[in-house]
């Protein structure tokens, strides 16, 4: 665990994130693009991310809806993570994010911005909107793999 | 009783308010979603377990007599706590749900024609309107809903508006679970049965804390949960006027609810209201929810919602200067408190106050309530919701006020670190 980063810089680079989403946006309807709609069974957070895939490789993550804190910038920092990644590279980053949120080891540099969530945990019933947004992402990239494989 | 000068010793009745919550001492504000428990009440169920042990309506040995007459003896309990005219109108169910979903199963399918229409309204719970759209599917029958006042408000000029011929049965909460406000149930049965048309109540967030009287309303079904009153999970009342338990045929078959039946299929169910109980109830839960309508007899219904009132009085006169806290029910005669924290004119979202006010042990809810339709009228992506019972104090105000105040988009976050 990262003891040097100050709580205070975490939290800013949530805020940051939360009230200035980069990858926030209208969705569009270009068909290169696969969707994934998230709606939470136990809150309010109801949220859709798109991504765009080419060459085995993620071109560009967008996201929108109505989302607490927690999930708006942990989607919005994920979706900045991934952005030109192979479909390999963006699963490392994702099972070293789920590892990080389950108090289990991960790769700091892997996850760069994202370790802001690192201690989400404390906060049990939180957990679900850290990884919202990247279930999503990992749904939309096993769907890719799926058809890819399946051609 | 006086609450406010018998508090501490109320209290002392919770032995569950000896815990804390976040090291910290708990502050229980969330009385909407489910009240804390008595020991009485937690002394009648354990005794059930300890001593009474045997089924109702069974055996011919003096264990099951007695579970008879303590089973029977609660049922006579709840007639009186909501002055009903006879001890057959009150069957118990699981909760409000369960009589509801009954009833509306029950009514849609022996009294409605394609076509009808269930009015009832956006800011309902999600157990008043679900059950009247599933059971409407298979004979068309629509539910309706009736416009709400600028505030959010159930009104019977409204309701007399969106009557029409199709419209034969009202579904309507008498406080609803969100905003508080109570509805003037009284006026909407007369106009209802003026109209020919039945009246269902939702009394989960009523009965608990003001006096009921099925009779005075003249409504025709009541239903409400014991675990919002102070009661175990698991048991609740649908009350019913006598005439019309008997003319409706239940919606569950079984053990304890048939007289006697042949392999043709004659069955001659018992008398109501034993015939809508099918199956072992839990009995522990109807001695337990007479514990508990005990307590609150002896505490006075008027008391108890006079001092409910103090308590959001008290709230708002300590809120009012923090501009950051919007209220949404000011005005309404409950003690539900539904409101935002916004940080520079941003909404902070409702559920990054909760888990903040977590962490100072304090327990609200956020979110929609379960009231998914409401979202639109309020405008906002769903509201925090403070509700206080009876063993809350004006301290527990006080914390909670200095909490709110501490409340920013930072502190909010700080939590998480």
């Amino acid at each position: 665990m990262a003891t040097n980063i100050d709580a205070a810089m975490l939290r800013d680079i949530i805020m940051d994130h939360y009230q200035y989403p980069r990858n926030k946006r209208e969705l569009n309807n270009d068909p290169e693009y696969r969707s994934k709609h998230m709606a939470s069974d136990s809150c309010i957070d109801d949220i859709t991310v798109q991504a765009k895939f080419k060459d085995g490789t993620i071109k560009d993550v967008a996201f929108d809806g109505v989302a607490c804190a927690i999930s708006t910038s942990a989607t919005d920092i994920m979706s900045e993570l991934v952005k030109d990644k192979s479909l390999e590279e963006a699963q490392e980053i994702i099972d070293n994010y789920m590892a990080m949120v389950d108090e289990k080891e991960y790769d700091e540099e892997l996850l760069d911005e994202a370790i802001a969530f690192q201690n989400v945990g404390r906060q049990a019933n939180r957990i679900k909107c850290a990884t919202i947004g990247w279930n999503a992402l990992q749904q939309l990239i096993d769907e890719e793999k799926e058809e890819k494989d399946g051609k | 009783m006086d609450i406010k000068e018998n508090i501490e010793k109320i209290r002392e009745d919770f032995p569950i308010l000896k815990r804390e919550m976040c090291n910290h001492p708990l502050i229980y504000l969330d009385n909407c979603a489910t009240t804390l428990k008595p020991k009485t009440m937690i002394d009648a169920v354990v005794h059930y377990y300890t001593y009474l042990g045997a089924n109702a309506h069974r055996g011919d040995y003096e264990m099951s007599a007695q579970v008879d007459y303590a089973y029977e003896q609660a049922r006579k309990i709840t007639q009186e706590f909501i002055h009903a005219k006879r001890v057959e109108e009150i069957v118990f169910t699981s909760g409000t749900t369960e009589s509801l979903n009954v009833l509306a199963m029950t009514i849609t399918d022996q009294w409605l024609n394609d076509g009808d229409v269930v009015l009832s309204t956006v800011a309902e719970h999600a157990s008043n309107v679900l059950p009247w759209m599933e059971a409407g599917k298979p004979k068309n029958i629509k539910v309706e809903y009736i416009p709400l006042d600028e505030k959010g408000r159930l009104t019977a000029e409204n309701f007399e508006k969106a009557i029409t011929d199709q419209v034969k049965v009202v579904s309507i909460a008498q406080v609803t679970n969100v905003l508080g406000y109570e509805a003037p149930i009284k006026e909407i049965t007369k106009i209802a049965h003026d109209h020919g048309i039945k009246v269902v109540v939702d009394g989960a967030q009523s009965v608990a804390h003001l006096p009921v009287d099925v009779q005075d309303l003249d409504v025709d079904f009541f239903c409400f949960s014991g675990h919002k009153m102070c009661a175990p999970t698991g048991i609740g009342v649908l009350y019913g006027k006598f005439e019309l338990l008997e003319a409706l045929t239940p919606a569950f078959f079984g053990g304890e609810s048939n007289a006697r039946f042949n392999k043709c299929g004659k069955v001659s169910l018992k008398k109501t209201p034993l015939k809508y109980e099918s199956g072992t109830q839990p009995i522990e839960g109807a001695l337990g929810l007479a514990a508990a309508m005990k307590y609150i007899n002896h505490l006075g219904k008027e008391n108890i919602h006079r001092y409910e009132l103090e308590l959001k009085r008290y709230f708002l006169e300590k809120i009012k200067d923090v501009e950051k806290v919007k209220v949404y029910n000011a005005d309404a005669q409950s003690g539900i408190i539904t409101f935002n924290v916004y940080d520079n004119g941003k909404i902070i979202f409702p559920q990054d106050v909760a888990s903040f006010l977590n962490t100072k042990g304090i327990a609200i809810r956020s979110g929609e309530h379960c009231a998914k339709l409401l979202g639109e009228v309020l405008q906002v992506p769903g509201t925090c919701r403070a509700s206080v019972y009876f063993y809350n104090t004006f301290e527990d105000i006080d914390k909670f006020v200095e909490a709110l105040k501490e409340a920013s988009f930072e502190t909010c976050l700080d939590i998480f670190f």
